[in-house]
């Protein structure tokens, strides 16, 4: 048996020559990090005197535009400083976290009892923006907003609501003609924190729902398709008549899909927008424990988003390495206080200033020397 | 002249241990990997179906049935389309088509999944929704067309793994009738052949090498990943069901690998992988004894 000739030169070749870009590429980055080594001497950050320091990190792929856009902000004001991220996923940031091969991890749910117990040290959890998921759907005929509650999504993805003209669907849409149209069912088929805060509302809302799923950032879904991504799920639902699927709140607000409104715990129908998140995180900073590790889906106050979550960024309270600890302190002061106004503008919903005091009060407890 | 002789054995035998002791190594680190499953599960984690990372139970019949079901069907359509274009391209393509065809079927070989998988969700799954829905209801009710008309499914990704065989296989199958002796197609004609039945000796010469061929493709659209978990529906479910949304065992690493924390669900999902290894290597083997016994008949048949 031969293989074509051509082919397989041209399969040898490929790699040699992104070899070579590589290989240039990283030539410019390190002259790049000379040239830049005399001008750092005005020392901010309280970064050592010996020059770049570099802190690694990996996680969650839900706040990466966030994360990239302050790490590459605070090197423009430090030069010094340069914070890597790679968006591998939250299981994966918390495993490299818990193996000590990054400096930092970052999450969309909270780290189990069993996981925190399993790291080398106490690890602190640092809300560092919020999130929201909201249900989008593709009803043939209906134009405008649909409304829903916590247990008729459950029960629609359960597989006991069937079709549109259901009761439990009409009775909280009057006046709006709803077609006999099946429904179909869209989940993410890859683990994700998107799916973790769907679930975790779901299950806080329907006990049903609780006992036969449970929350997790993949679950066994009883019904439907799974589509990959944010825009998978979107994909599917745009070309599937009478779909509903749920996707990241920025994610819709980006490609302007328009999604329907979600009860509430104190009984309004609520459409997500960034103020409505921030509102559900003001309403659950009341009872904020200490470690911060809270779910705030279905958050109690008015005006709040039921269906909205921390990202957390994952730090050892007493690192090794003192002197990227002190760093990275500081950089979350930052992102924090003028880290946050730039998150509005990426789609995320930015923290309320008591959970921020309280994270100020928590940075102090990470040791720094 | 004799000692650089040993020392060039010597160095391209070192390269051929490399290889096998990747192949060993990649084994065994699964193995290693994913004992905590295999202690828990057992064989029954080949042969039970509920796959739920909350209760922390798993079985990978759903992905084993998706991967076998999806290939096979793959094969099916793509095996005759592939030999038909290594036959045309070999033995009767006008020599003005003949470069601008070869060049055509290698450059998708060359196109990512993810491309494939982007001209599935926006062409390929529509246009088998509408295919679906236009399927009369008396052919419905038969279990291989049951289920809603979603578009995305078994149908869809079978289509989608055949486009993207049918390269490797032609390309493979094309070159073996090239390899075919200009004698034996002179002798055909000499008997009296007409030129579909001399290209019918030509293909039972080149057999063996068509079967490989077949078999390469195989091996691909068992492991493809990408392109088919965008449009097979992600669903784990033992179906019959061509509409049915189904999944794949390269799928379901893919999708949920980097999510995974807990240390049961990861070593579930690193033993998927082992049984898609194990799958590989049975599907790889048992095509090598095919050819064998095929070469073997042959060299038999000429001997006698």
């Amino acid at each position: 048996m031969k293989f074509p000739f051509g082919s397989v030169q041209s399969m040898v070749q490929m790699p040699l020559r992104s070899l070579c870009a590589t290989i240039v590429v990283v030539c410019v980055t390190a002259c790049g990090g000379n040239s830049s080594e005399p001008a750092s001497t005005s020392g901010a950050a309280g970064a050592s005197a010996s020059g770049n320091v570099q802190i690694n990190g990996a996680g969650a792929t839900f706040p990466y535009p966030i994360y990239s856009k302050w790490f590459s902000e605070y090197n423009k004001l430090y030069p010094e400083v340069q914070i890597n991220y790679q968006s591998i996923g939250s299981g994966g940031g918390i495993r490299q976290l818990t193996n000590q091969t990054v400096f930092f991890g970052a999450t969309d749910g909270p780290m189990t009892d069993e996981q925190m117990k399993s790291a080398p040290g106490p690890i602190l959890h640092l809300p560092a923006v919020l999130g929201a998921v909201v249900p989008v759907y593709n009803v043939p005929g209906i134009e405008g907003e649909l409304k829903f509650s916590g247990s008729l999504i459950a029960d629609i993805y359960l597989g006991t609501v069937k079709t549109w003209d259901d009761p439990a669907i009409a009775k909280l849409n009057p006046g709006v003609k709803l077609p006999a149209t099946d429904i179909t069912v869209v989940h993410r088929s890859d683990g994700s924190g998107t799916t973790y805060i769907f679930v975790d509302f779901l299950s806080k809302t329907s006990p049903a729902f609780k006992k036969k799923v449970g929350v997790n950032t993949s679950v066994n879904w009883p019904a439907g398709v799974g589509g990959k991504g944010n825009e998978g799920v979107a994909g599917l639902v745009s070309q599937t008549p009478g779909s509903i699927g749920y996707v990241e709140l920025i994610y819709a607000l980006q490609n302007k899909i328009s999604f329907g409104a979600v009860q509430n715990l104190a009984g309004e129908f609520v459409k997500a927008s960034v103020d409505a998140v921030t509102k559900a995180a003001e309403g659950a900073a009341a009872s904020m424990p200490s470690d911060f590790r809270v779910s705030i889906t279905n958050a109690p106050g008015a005006g709040a988003y039921p269906i909205s979550s921390f990202t957390w960024i994952l730090l050892y309270e007493a690192p090794k390495d003192a002197a990227s600890s002190r760093i990275m302190v500081d950089f979350m002061r930052w992102a924090l206080t003028d880290g946050q106004k730039q998150a509005t503008e990426l789609g995320y919903a930015q923290l309320p200033s008591a959970v921020v005091q309280m994270e100020m009060a928590a940075l102090d407890r990470v040791k720094v020397s | 002249m004799r000692s650089r002789d040993i020392g060039f054995r010597l160095s391209t035998g070192a390269f051929a241990f490399v290889l096998a002791s990747i192949v060993v190594a990649i084994g065994f680190e699964l193995s290693r990997q994913s004992m905590l499953s295999i202690q828990k599960f057992g064989f029954d984690f080949w042969r039970t179906s509920t796959w739920d990372p909350v209760a922390g139970q798993f079985g990978a019949l759903p992905f084993i049935w998706g991967t076998l079901y999806s290939s096979i069907l793959a094969l099916l359509i793509a095996t005759p389309v592939a030999i038909g274009i290594a036959v045309f391209i070999s033995e009767l393509c006008p020599r003005i088509l003949r470069t601008p065809l070869v060049f055509l079927t290698e450059l998708l070989a060359a196109i990512p999944s993810i491309v494939y998988g982007l001209w599935g969700i926006f062409v390929l799954v529509p246009a088998v929704r509408s295919l679906e829905i236009a399927l009369p209801d008396s052919l419905r009710a038969l279990p291989l067309f049951s289920g809603p008309p979603l578009g995305v499914g078994m149908l869809s990704a079978a289509l989608i793994l055949a486009v993207m065989v049918v390269p490797f296989t032609s390309t493979v199958a094309r070159e073996v009738l090239r390899t075919v002796p200009l004698a034996q197609r002179e002798a055909a004609y000499a008997l009296g052949a007409t030129q579909f039945e001399a290209i019918r000796a030509a293909i039972f010469y080149a057999r063996t090498g068509i079967v490989g061929a077949v078999m390469l493709g195989f091996g691909r659209a068992l492991g493809e990943t990408m392109a088919v978990t965008m449009v097979i529906g992600n669903n784990p479910q033992v179906s019959a069901s061509l509409f049915a949304p189904q999944y794949t065992m390269a799928a379901v690493i893919a999708n949920e690998f980097t999510e995974a924390a807990d240390e049961l669900y990861l070593a579930a999902l690193v033993e998927i992988g082992l049984v898609l290894f194990i799958i590989t290597l049975v599907v790889n083997g048992l095509s090598r004894g095919l050819i064998w016994t095929m070469a073997g008949r042959k060299s038999g048949r000429a001997a006698a």
